[in-house]
Order: C-alpha cells, then structure tokens, then sequence
C-alpha cells in the first residue's frame, strides 16, 4: 500500500475493542515520511479509535503497530509520544485552567529547554492570535483559537508524525481555510508527515497526498486524494448531502 | 486584647499544623480525585519516625546540639514517610485506578485502619513522651485584665513552627506554578488522558504527588510531636479529619485553599475554646464547615467550574 516504501507508520490489521464492543476490524494504513495522508469517514467509524490506538490508549487487542522501525503497539502512551509523535486530539483537550503560554509548555515537556524559545516563536508565527492571547486561560478561548492552540501545543514537542483529529470541526470556514493552510506549509516547509483525521472530507482530500475512507472500522477505500474525490461512492456517501 | 492576641498567636500554630496536612488531602484529591483518608496516618507515621530518629540520634549516637538534631530528624522523617505515602499509593490505589469510584476509597480506609494497627502493634498502644526540647520564648506584651496581669507570648517552638510553615508552603506554591514539575502535575489535574499525549508519565506524577503530601504530613508530625511532647498511634485520626475539613473549608483540589483552611480550623478551634468552652472545640470548627459549604459548596477558594467547550 505504501507508495514508496518509506512508511513512518505502519498499521497492520489492528483490532481496537471497547469493553467487549468492536471498533476497529482489522485496519490496515500506512503513512509515508514526508506525507499528508488522511482518513475519512462518518461519526462513529473509528477514526479517532485509530488515532488513540496508536498512542497506545486504548492499545490494540491484535495486529501490529510499526513507527520508525519499531514495534510500538504494546508501548506506553507517554513513551511512544517521546518517539517524535504529537497528537491533537478530538475535542482539541486544552488545559482551560492553564494559561496558552502554559499549554504551550507542557507541549515542549518532552523537548530540551534550550529549544523552546525559537519554538515558540515559529508557532506564533503560524498563529499570531496565540501571541496575543499569551496570558489567557486556555479554557476562554473560542473555539477555533483553541484548536490554534491544539495544533500548536503539538508542534512545541517537534514532532515527525502529526496526527490531527479533526482539526475543523465546529470552526468557522474561514479559520478552517487558515488551519489547512498552516497544515500544508508545515508539510511543505518542513517535511512533516501528518496523518488528519477528517468528517470535511473535500478539503481534507483537496489537501492530502492519499486518503483513507473508513466505514464501521474497517478501511474500504484508498488512494490518492484526488482520485478519491472523483469516486462516486466517496462523493455520495461524504460529499454531497452526505454531510453528517 | 492581650488575650485575643495570645489565642491567635496559638491559633495560627495549630492552624500551621493543620495546614500542612491538609495540603496532601487537597493535592491528592485534585490530581485523582480521591480523598486518601489514610494521609492523617501518614501524618502520625511521621511523627513517630521523627521520634525514632530523635531518640536514636540523642541517645545512641550522643548527638547534643539540637539545630542538627533537628534538622536531620526533620530530613529523615520527610524521606521515610514519603516512602510509607509512596507505597500506600502503589499498594492500594493504583491497582484500583480505572475501577468504580468508591473502591480506592474504601482501600484507603483499610489501608487508614492497618497503618494504625501496625503502629499499635509494633509500638504499643501507649502514649510516647518526649520531653519539650525548645523552650522559652519572646514577651510581646503585657497588660492587666480583670483577672490579674497577663502576658503575651510567642514561644520560640510558635516560631519555628509559623516560620517554617509559611517558608514550606511558598516554596511549595512556587512549585506547583513554576515548576515543570507542578505544571505536569496540574496538567494531570486536569485532562490525564492528554497529559500522557503530551508525554508526562501519570503514574509517576501520581506518585510524586503522594510523595509530596506524605513529606508535609512529616513536617507536620514533628512539630506536633514537638508541640505537644505526646503522641500515639491514634494522633492521625483527628489530627486527619480535621485537615480535611480545613481541605474542604478552603475548597478541595485548591492549594491555597488547603492553607487557608487549615489556618482558619485552628484559629476557630483555639478561640472557641478560649472564650467558650474546651468540650466544644470541635463542634465549632465543624459547624463552621457546614455553614460555608451551605452557601459556598466548592468551598472559600475551590473554584465552580465555568469553562467554554
């Protein structure tokens, strides 16, 4: 499946269970060094399932998950993120008794001191409104500030993986225009690999080099971004009217 | 007025004290919201291993001069109880994490009862003395009332203890909100699911946490046992749920809360007694707590959650 041989990520037939409750059946998804790959699908398909199983919570019940070589799937969550991943998760998560200086922090908690300065320079640069916001709890952001704040507290742990749950759920189009923008110029600028998490699935496949399309927890549909977005099925089920 | 200052002088001592203990409910509870009803125990567990190490170092190894002597219990007590705190957390709470939210409850009153037991047993029932070590103090003032004349004092022990509480509980805010540490800490507060996605190791923080609140406890056995020159092994009962009054009076989860509380259980508790009667000390001091929560349930400083989704 990898288009180049030089997956960073490899997830083979993982199984994910709740309780006795199914949500992932076997996924199988790659993600290259270098890439945007995303995944689509409907509330409920397991998306964000997979996001959490490969930080290791909840940990696969079978397969395999491969990052850089290494086997990862039995790994500690604060262990493999020291592995170069950062998430930002469904719901975004920001501490809201913390300052956005604060959250930022504990985004570089993993990061040597020396490096935080020029860091937090570079995400104020990608979001300039977290500057201004410096001081402010992160609990009265709005929402599309907070989920600046997700992005960017990912980014203070220099990540090579991204993964990014949703990223425009809830915000405005405007804002989700700007953090797709800020996503691609990472990936362009700096080579980082991102795996997005999608329900806006025209411009998270507009935006990805390859695509996943994920229905009940299984994976029924990849390729590239553009072709998926010509597929008559993608386009019923996700594009047109398929708006959940 | 010589009066009243006395008692309040006597007040923010005991209140000290309390303080001190009350920072470990309000710490553990904030970061795994429980209320770890063995932490009063751990607080006697530390007086008695201040008097251990008091008699061994005086009486075995002959050590006279009393700053070091103090200085080393203080420092021993402070590691060996953070040891006992250590592995209460890790023998009966954290086997339960994840579970239903009575269970680690219900082990820390067990674990409350056997770390009571096990001192009774291994120590005997009776009380153990410790002949006052520091004496004497400062006049502040004197004066006349209608019973004759009277005296303020501030004993050098009041000192120690005011000193070094308010010295404790600074540094210990500046960790909590300047520190790496206290911001990993807070952050497992929080959102623990997202703070180990941040990379901080929870059960460790959890831990540290313990081992923090079990530290203070110490602190707070061996000014009691210096205080009073009496302990037992059932010091940490009452000593315990006052604490967590004052944790609760001052709204639990908040550190300053838990120091503000604990002052305030000790000043009520001092001037009831001063001005009314001894017998109903503690009927005051809880009455209070019942009061304030009607109007104030998260408590003086506990915060109602108002947070934007």
């Amino acid at each position: 499946m990898s288009a180049n041989g030089q997956a960073l990520l490899s997830v083979r037939k993982v199984e994910t269970y709740y309780g006795k409750i199914v949500a992932l059946r076997g996924v199988d998804v790659d993600v290259d060094r270098g890439e945007i790959v995303t995944l689509i699908g409907a509330n409920g398909a397991g998306k964000s399932t997979l996001m959490m199983t490969i930080c290791g919570n909840p940990q696969a019940r079978a397969g395999q998950i491969i990052y850089d070589g290494q086997d990862i799937t039995n790994m500690p969550t604060h262990e493999i993120m020291r592995l170069g991943i950062a998430q930002s998760p469904e719901g975004r998560r920001i501490f809201g008794r913390m300052t956005v200086m604060e959250n930022l922090q504990m985004g570089a908690s993993l990061v040597a001191e020396e490096h935080f300065d020029e860091d937090l320079r570079r995400v104020y640069d990608l979001f300039p409104r977290l500057k201004e916001r410096a001081g402010q709890r992160g609990g009265t952001l709005s929402g599309g500030e907070q989920q600046m704040l997700a992005i960017a507290r990912a980014l203070m742990g220099r990540p090579k993986l991204l993964l990014l749950d949703e990223p425009s759920l809830g915000l405005a189009p405007l804002i989700v225009k700007q953090i797709f923008e800020v996503i691609a110029e990472l990936n362009r600028n700096d080579g980082l690999t991102v795996f997005l998490v999608e329900q806006n699935a025209f411009h998270a496949l507009k935006l990805a080099h390859r695509g996943y399309v994920m229905v009940n927890g299984n994976i029924t549909m990849s390729g590239p971004g553009r072709e998926l977005l010509k597929k008559e099925e993608v386009r019923a089920a996700y594009l047109e009217g398929g708006r959940h | 007025m010589e009066y009243f200052i006395q008692q309040l002088i006597n007040g923010l001592t005991l209140g000290s004290i309390y303080g001190l203990i009350a920072i470990g409910y309000t710490m553990v509870y904030g970061i795994i919201g429980m209320i770890n009803f063995a932490h009063g125990d751990i607080f006697m567990i530390g007086a008695f291993i201040a008097l251990a190490v008091f008699l061994i170092l005086t009486s075995v190894f002959g050590f006279a001069f009393l700053p070091l002597v103090l200085l080393i219990v203080l420092i021993v007590a402070m590691l060996f109880t953070s040891a006992w705190g250590w592995t209460v957390e890790r023998l009966a709470y954290r086997p339960l994490r994840g579970s239903f939210r009575l269970a680690p409850l219900i082990t820390a009153i067990g674990m409350s009862i056997v770390l009571q037991n096990f001192v009774q047993v291994t120590q005997g029932a009776r009380v153990k003395p410790l002949p006052p070590q520091i004496q004497g103090g400062v006049t502040l003032m004197e004066g006349m009332n209608e019973n004759g004349p009277i005296v303020v004092q501030l004993s050098y022990m009041q000192m120690i203890i005011i000193l070094s509480t308010v010295v404790l509980m600074a540094g210990f805010t500046l960790l909590i909100s300047r520190t790496a540490l206290g911001r990993a800490q807070r952050a497992c507060e929080q959102d623990r699911k997202m703070a180990a996605l941040l990379g901080v190791n929870v059960d460790r923080t959890i831990s540290l946490t313990f081992v923090m609140g079990a530290a203070l406890a110490a602190v707070a056995g061996l000014m009691f046992l210096l205080l009073y020159g009496v302990i037992d092994f059932y010091i940490g009962f009452l000593a315990g749920v006052k604490a967590f009054t004052a944790a609760v009076l001052g709204g639990i989860g908040s550190l300053p809360g838990a120091m503000l509380g604990g002052l305030l259980i000790g000043l009520i508790e001092v001037f009831w007694s001063g001005y009314f009667t001894v017998e109903y000390k503690d009927v005051a001091a809880f009455s209070i707590l019942a009061i304030v929560l009607i109007f104030l349930p998260s408590g003086l400083l506990g915060k109602p959650e108002v947070e934007k989704v």
